[in-house]
């Protein structure tokens, strides 16, 4: 198919348009981001007569009100996109990238290089997620890119187990078959046969995972984990839970979650219209 | 039947080995000196020296492998560098307050999920539908520490309805079971982080079940009971159900470790003592006999969970057989 016919089909389901306009209404914002920004996030905001603008609720000057330290909400939600979709994107595509890669080659090659790969996606399925990110986090440093690194680590294997279940049904239809007995090498099968069919599945699976890698990132965040230097919504969030605002100051709260919540959303509506696309069955006419 | 469960209990052995080895090393990597927590840079060198001696940390590498493995599988956790105490008491204690909260959460989850699940199939098509669907994936998008901290601001600050965090009230000395436990005050502080954990687990039961349930009622036996006049929602409860279920006890394995990370965040936001709540605050202080025993407990409940989980499934279908 097409791009241009996959792009229509997405924009047929109320629910996928939803996803995608929520997307780029983010990816906009981030790009945007210091233009549009208000105020500097990190500056200590004061009112007209001089005194600290310390937890104002929102009003014509703060749009969404300020915290505890006299900063603008609404520019911390807006610096906090472009790290949400730094880590979201960036997670997806990697996570995708080597599950599919390890997916493909375990049901290809089968045999012992199929045993020895599902037993360490096994054996990494036993660990908890939350702890382990956080003990990588605390040896290596709290750094975005090893929140990323951890992220990778331990989300690859969702989409390794399914794009090896597609490749092992694929193995056996007659179009791969054919190639085989044509005498077609490795390389030709993997790349021109397999992986334009395994493609869609994997876009699938991306999506997912970008949701999933956001929400891992708000959670390290909030309970102190996250990178110091950046404004993340889940480092609002950890702000907003340790001055105690969680009575007070609702325009500090509310906002980084529904942030959050939206983002994810769309990379769920999106993974689910994908899904359509991949599978006529779904589709509603 | 024998011969599976031996196998299965062997692999498990053999992932918490491979699990804890990792973990004795990162550990061992863990930047911070866990011997400041320890000792009083004010003691002398020998007493130093002695205390050291005392926790086996003067040993090489290798050695305190050997007795780190052998401890364990003796049960046998060390000492909390911080309290001093055991970790065995530290942490059993904590083990049966996640066990409660975890239990609550996934149980109500399951429950609403499949059951929700199969009704909202029923309703096709409808608003209905929509907004559960829309409603499910709302609650599964958001980040489940910041649902608790409305659900605490709305419900326990603003109306009053629930106490603020913790287990207990505090300043109470309770030691047996029923004191702890069976009581109408930890239910009360039992259920809204039960429900706020229930919120974040329930996305993925009811989807499946819906979809697997769409799936199920295309089928030709329940094309059969609908000819012999059953109503609808007899065919749907008593018929299609049981047998829509089964996709969703598959994927418990899932939720469970799921959950087990979600235990970490709940607890840490409503107070609640249990064992998520802990591996935050050892990790922080560098306590690591504590933080290796919570790891381990964790892992252990993940793999023996979803081994149960396996086994109730051959229970439910009669189509499986394991060999």
């Amino acid at each position: 198919m097409t791009v241009r016919e996959i792009f229509r089909l997405l924009i047929k389901d109320k629910l996928g348009a939803i996803g995608i306009g929520i997307l780029l209404f983010f990816i906009i914002l981030a790009i945007l981001a210091p233009f549009i920004s208000p105020y500097d996030p990190t500056i200590e905001n004061f009112r007209a007569d001089g005194s600290f603008a310390r937890m104002d609720p929102p009003s014509l000057q703060h749009l969404l009100g300020t915290t505890r330290m006299g900063r603008d909400v609404l520019s911390q939600v807006i610096a906090g996109t472009r790290v949400a979709l730094y880590v979201g994107l960036t997670s997806a595509v990697m996570v995708t990238l080597i599950g599919t890669v390890i997916g493909l080659v375990s049901a290809y090659f089968g045999g012992w290089v199929d045993d020895l790969l599902m037993r360490f996606t096994d054996i990494v399925y036993g660990v908890p997620f939350l702890p382990f990110t956080m003990i990588l986090v605390a040896i290596l440093g709290p750094s975005i890119w090893n929140i990323i690194f951890a992220i990778i680590l331990i989300s690859w294997r969702t989409t390794a187990r399914v794009i090896r279940a597609e490749v092992l049904t694929l193995k056996e239809r007659t179009f791969i078959q054919a190639a085989k007995l044509t005498g077609a090498s490795h390389r030709r099968i993997i790349f021109h046969h397999l992986a334009p069919n395994i493609l869609p599945l994997s876009l699938v699976y991306s999506s997912l995972a970008m949701g999933w890698a956001i929400l891992t990132e708000a959670s390290i965040s909030f309970l102190g984990y996250g990178d110091p230097f950046l404004m993340s919504w889940g480092k609002i969030l950890f702000d907003a839970y340790v001055a105690q605002a969680i009575n007070d100051a609702w325009w500090w709260v509310v906002p980084p979650g529904l942030a959050i919540t939206l983002l994810v959303m769309s990379g769920f509506f999106v993974s689910r219209s994908l899904e359509e696309v991949l599978n006529p069955r779904l589709r509603r006419l | 039947m024998r011969a599976f469960i031996i196998r299965r209990l062997i692999q498990m052995i053999l992932t918490m080995v491979v699990l804890m080895t990792i973990l004795f090393f990162m550990f061992r990597v863990l930047p911070g000196d866990p011997t400041t927590s320890l000792l009083d840079a004010a003691l002398p060198v020998e007493a130093q020296n002695a205390v050291l001696h005392q926790f086996g940390l003067d040993k090489p590498l290798s050695e305190q492998y050997k007795i780190y493995m052998v401890n364990l599988a003796h049960g046998e956790f060390g000492i909390s560098f911080n309290t001093r105490e055991p970790v065995s008491n530290v942490i059993m204690d904590k083990l049966w307050n996640t066990l409660f909260l975890m239990g609550f959460s996934v149980g109500l989850a399951l429950l609403i999920g499949i059951f929700g699940g199969a009704i909202v199939a029923w309703y096709r098509g409808t608003t209905f539908e929509a907004v559960a669907v829309s409603v499910v994936l709302f609650f599964r998008s958001s980040p489940v520490f910041w649902i608790g901290m409305m659900a605490l601001s709305v419900f326990s600050y603003k109306l009053g309805w629930f106490p603020i965090g913790g287990m207990h009230e505090p300043g109470q000395n309770l030691v047996t079971f029923r004191e702890r436990y069976l009581n109408l005050e930890f239910l009360h502080h039992l259920i809204l982080p039960g429900l706020v954990g229930a919120s974040y687990y329930i996305a993925n039961p009811l989807l499946i079940m819906r979809s697997s349930t769409i799936e199920v009622m295309e089928d030709d036996f329940i094309e059969m009971a609908r000819a012999k006049g059953l109503s609808e929602r007899t065919i749907l409860f008593r018929h299609a159900m049981r047998n829509s279920m089964l996709p969703v006890v598959t994927q418990v394995a899932l939720l469970i470790g799921f959950a087990i990370g979600g235990q970490v965040l709940v607890e840490t936001v409503f107070n609640w003592p249990g064992i998520g709540r802990e591996i935050v605050t050892a990790i922080q202080l560098n306590d690591y006999p504590v933080a290796q025993a919570t790891f381990f407990m964790m892992g252990v409940l993940v793999i023996v969970l979803n081994f149960l989980t396996d086994l109730v499934y051959g229970v439910l279908d009669p189509r499986v057989t394991y060999k």
